[in-house]
């Protein structure tokens, strides 16, 4: 089989060829793709609303409000959810960079009384075995019916309420402050529930 | 001396004498990072397998076609787009598996292993024998991932393919499912695994 020659010419028509291909297969491939990752990424914020939420029967994610906080980089989403037209409760998505290997996420629902619904993680790199464990019924257990108001969010080492995983007390305080920082935007934006 | 195998070797070179991770130890980035649980090395291996074919087969189609001395470029430009292409399939379709392997899914395209099949097999040989040597070396890296993935998972997390057999609160060896855990595995799964094809 003869091999084209490496002149300028043959190896900028050949990679030319292969670029164009290639581009035009994953344009293809995205287009074909778009619909169902922008699916599954809602599926995923829809169940974790269903998991923070009293049950609720409108769309949360049309209801989306963002409100700028000094306290994140980047805005913070707050969803309401509805049974009927009547507001009954509030999922707020907060975060905090000091968890042991950086971002933890969460997301926070609450109650119309400020109390706390449930959590749910949305976001973590902790240690498997030890930080992980943020997700487990056990350690989120201790948050759910509480007020933020009365209860402290920092782990008890620091002076709150907050039992901590064994052995990963810097992703506890993370988990903490990531609560503490949805509290006070719902309190915020909702002053009158305090 | 390739042309000498039979399809046959040609097809168990991959699995047993020339494992990718155990024999040549390749592609080691994902080997370590990913097999924290079986079903990820799984989701790796079969990742990586998809695109090691089609690279293969694509190689092996138009080597006559490229200049050598731009065919690194080439190689990697084909790479790129199959990853490309199982990273939005994967998003779109098991965002799940996709959650799990994150960073690692584009790192395939740096995987040597693939990049080393096209170099050093599919610009040599004809469509037939690189689509079998694909095979062969893919479900050779598949194997030796999941093995790794499922000691690790079964010494650190107390469970195999997410079934756990242990009490939620068990102290299990979490010292396997960490990166330290990746080297030592590894390093008496390679030994195992030598003795035993060497024996034979």
């Amino acid at each position: 089989m003869s091999k084209k020659e490496s002149t300028f010419l043959n190896m900028i028509i050949s990679l030319f060829a292969i670029t164009i291909i290639a581009g035009g297969a994953l344009g293809f491939i995205n287009d074909v793709t778009e619909g169902p990752i922008a699916k599954a990424k809602l599926e995923r914020k829809v169940n974790a609303l269903k998991q923070v939420l009293p049950e609720f029967n409108n769309n949360p994610v049309e209801l989306v409000k963002l409100i700028k906080s000094d306290k994140a980089k980047d805005s913070i989403e707050i969803y309401t959810g509805m049974m009927d037209d009547k507001p009954i409760g509030t999922a707020v998505i907060g975060s905090s960079e000091k968890g042991y290997s950086g971002l933890v996420k969460i997301m926070v629902g609450f109650n119309l009384d400020a109390s706390i619904k449930n959590i749910v993680v949305l976001e973590q790199k902790e240690t498997p075995g030890l930080g992980t464990k943020m997700k487990g019924e056990k350690f989120v257990r201790q948050f759910r019916g509480k007020k933020p108001s009365e209860f402290n969010l920092k782990p008890i080492k620091d002076g709150g309420d907050v039992d901590a995983i064994s052995g990963a007390t810097i992703s506890t305080r993370a988990f903490g402050e990531a609560t503490q920082m949805a509290y006070d935007v719902f309190v915020e934006t909702n002053p009158s529930k305090n | 001396m390739a042309e000498k195998l039979t399809q046959k070797q040609n097809f168990l070179k991959g699995i047993i004498k020339d494992n990718p991770v155990f024999v040549m130890l390749l592609g080691m980035c994902p080997t370590l990072g990913v097999t924290s649980s079986a079903f990820n090395g799984l989701g790796m291996g079969i990742a990586t397998l998809f695109v090691l074919l089609m690279s293969n087969m694509v190689v092996s189609l138009i080597k006559s076609q490229i200049p050598s001395k731009v065919r690194i470029p080439a190689f990697i430009i084909i790479i790129a787009s199959f990853v490309t292409i199982v990273e939005m399939v994967l998003e779109a379709y098991i965002p799940f598996l996709f959650e799990q392997l994150g960073i690692f899914i584009p790192l395939i395209v740096v995987n040597c292993l693939i990049l080393g099949r096209a170099e050093a097999f599919a610009s040599k040989n004809n469509l037939m024998s690189s689509i079998i040597d694909a095979l062969g070396m893919g479900i050779g890296f598949t194997i030796a991932l999941t093995a790794l993935g499922a000691v690790r998972e079964i010494l650190g997390s107390g469970s195999i393919f997410d079934w756990r057999f242990v009490l939620e609160d068990a102290n299990t060896m979490l010292l396997f499912i960490l990166p330290p855990g990746a080297f030592i595995a590894l390093a008496y799964l390679s030994v195992v695994f030598n003795k035993i094809s060497k024996t034979n």
